[in-house]
């Protein structure tokens, strides 16, 4: 999958936990949890998404690393490079 | 015969709006089956029916506020004579859709698309886990409606005297907060509060748990918010006087252990349904249990037992780093536990002093009902429970 796919799949997965957001004004280097106001299992749903359109199983290990869409992306295209 | 009412669904709940019928006259319910869809201030809430047999007669037509405890339907039941053919007559309801809601799992943006296309959800097949329902389904459904029908005349713009359907949603959350404030507000004016705090050690909880989510595919992973609640329905066992409601002036013990979860809604406002049944449920139930409860409160989709039979209320703000938390008890609930986020903090054990994930648990108790040696015995159970994961 390209970068750009990468992204749009991760959009889509957020809009499952967060009908509300907005794309547009989404901000790539801002904390997901602070402009969505996600919790743990909105998180595991979002994980749960990702799994399912970009086919990586993201580690509980590894959360930490994915505080904002840049770092979700980023991560995602390591993974699917691999 | 028996009468089917309308619940209270909440502490200071007068009215509800009956916002659809889902058996119609002649048909036979089961005890639990959900017949009727109300709307309350804090959720549209599926109605179950307590008594087995056929739905006699319905009194109340969809749309129409009633206040609590008006009789919405009359049920024959099983083993009593049919009534009489000259029974009074009564205005018959639209006929409402004849069949049981069947049972979906579906994402609340997957939900939203689908009301908005005009597309039935239980007609989709879910492509996600355990068959749940996602946007990309309801993008296909729509997008094979389009195809397969020939291209319809535009129709005319909806009519005003559209079906009944719930308040927008601005008008939802002022209610909402409009509903927790007057509970609330009782509970302070009339539920004598003490309060208990305990620091529970994690560490044997998290490193069972990071294991456990270790050997599991994503889908079947457990939040540790799940150990809690469980640990929480085992100790009510130890000390039942907690797993009760206040009614007038006594408290009445509940056999059955339905913990409440405070759920945040999505734009302000929550909920604290029934989990039911708790202490009874694995970890891997509790764990759906808890995602469905979670999917359905954020799509404003309740069953009415979920929203009466909690004895005491878990909630928990570890999500937004708070350590501690002094909870209000819901009436008539009798006590309400609160959990703080997980952080490592200095822990003496063995004349060492170790860095250890520890939560805060508090426990607001009605002292009406109990006092600060049996709450200790409740808290201090709930540590221990928390202390050997594996046997939750």
């Amino acid at each position: 999958m390209t970068r750009d796919e990468i992204t749009e799949a991760v959009l889509r997965a957020l809009s499952d936990v967060a009908p509300e957001a907005d794309p547009a004004t989404l901000r790539l280097d801002v904390d997901l949890r602070d402009q969505l106001d996600i919790d743990s299992m909105d998180l595991l749903n979002f994980v749960i998404g990702i799994h399912e359109q970009v086919h990586v199983d993201i580690p509980e290990a590894d959360y930490a690393r994915l505080q904002t869409l840049d770092e979700v992306v980023d991560y995602l295209v390591e993974k699917t490079a691999s | 015969m028996a009468e089917f009412v309308m619940p209270a669904l909440g502490a200071d709940m007068s009215v509800g709006t009956l916002m659809k019928w889902l058996k119609q006259p002649g048909d036979t319910v089961a005890r639990g089956d959900i017949i009727a869809v109300v709307h309350t201030d804090k959720a549209d809430v599926e109605v179950e029916v307590f008594t087995s047999g056929v739905l006699e007669r319905v009194l109340i037509e969809p749309g129409a506020q009633v206040p609590v405890g008006a009789v919405l339907a009359v049920i024959r039941e099983d083993g009593a004579p049919v009534a009489p053919a000259a029974a009074p007559p009564v205005a018959p309801a639209p006929a409402p859709p004849a069949e049981a809601v069947p049972h979906i799992v579906i994402s609340p943006s997957a939900r939203h698309l689908a009301e908005g296309l005009g597309i039935d959800p239980t007609l989709i097949q879910g492509s996600g886990p355990s068959g749940r329902i996602q946007r990309k389904d309801v993008e296909a459904a729509a997008a094979a409606r389009e195809t397969a029908a020939a291209p319809p005349p535009v129709p005319a713009p909806p009519p005003a005297a559209a079906p009944p359907t719930g308040p927008a949603v601005e008008d939802r959350s002022a209610a909402m907060r409009r509903a927790i404030a007057s509970a609330m507000s009782r509970s302070k004016r009339e539920i004598p509060h003490f309060y208990l705090g305990q620091t529970i050690h994690m560490s044997n909880a998290i490193a069972w748990l990071a294991q456990e989510n270790l050997r599991r595919p994503v889908t079947e992973r457990l939040l540790h918010g799940v150990l809690l609640v469980k640990a929480v329905a085992l100790a009510l066992r130890e000390v039942p006087e907690l797993n009760a409601v206040w009614h007038g002036d006594e408290l009445v013990r509940r056999e059955d252990i339905n913990v409440g979860v405070a759920i945040a809604l999505r734009g302000g406002g929550l909920v604290a349904p029934a989990i039911h049944e708790t202490d009874r449920l694995s970890l891997d139930e509790l764990m759906r249990a808890f995602r469905d409860l979670v999917s359905r409160a954020r799509s404003w989709s309740l069953r009415s037992s979920e929203m009466t039979d909690p004895t005491i209320t878990v909630t928990s703000l570890g999500e937004r780093s708070v350590e501690t938390v002094f909870g209000v008890i819901f009436p008539p609930q009798v006590a309400i536990v609160g959990f703080g986020t997980l952080v490592e903090r200095p822990w003496i054990s063995e004349g060492q002093v170790l860095i250890c994930p520890v939560v805060n648990a508090s426990l607001s108790a009605d002292h009406r009902v109990t006092d600060g040696h049996r709450a200790g015995a409740f808290l201090v159970a709930i540590d221990r429970l928390l202390q050997e994961p594996d046997k939750l």
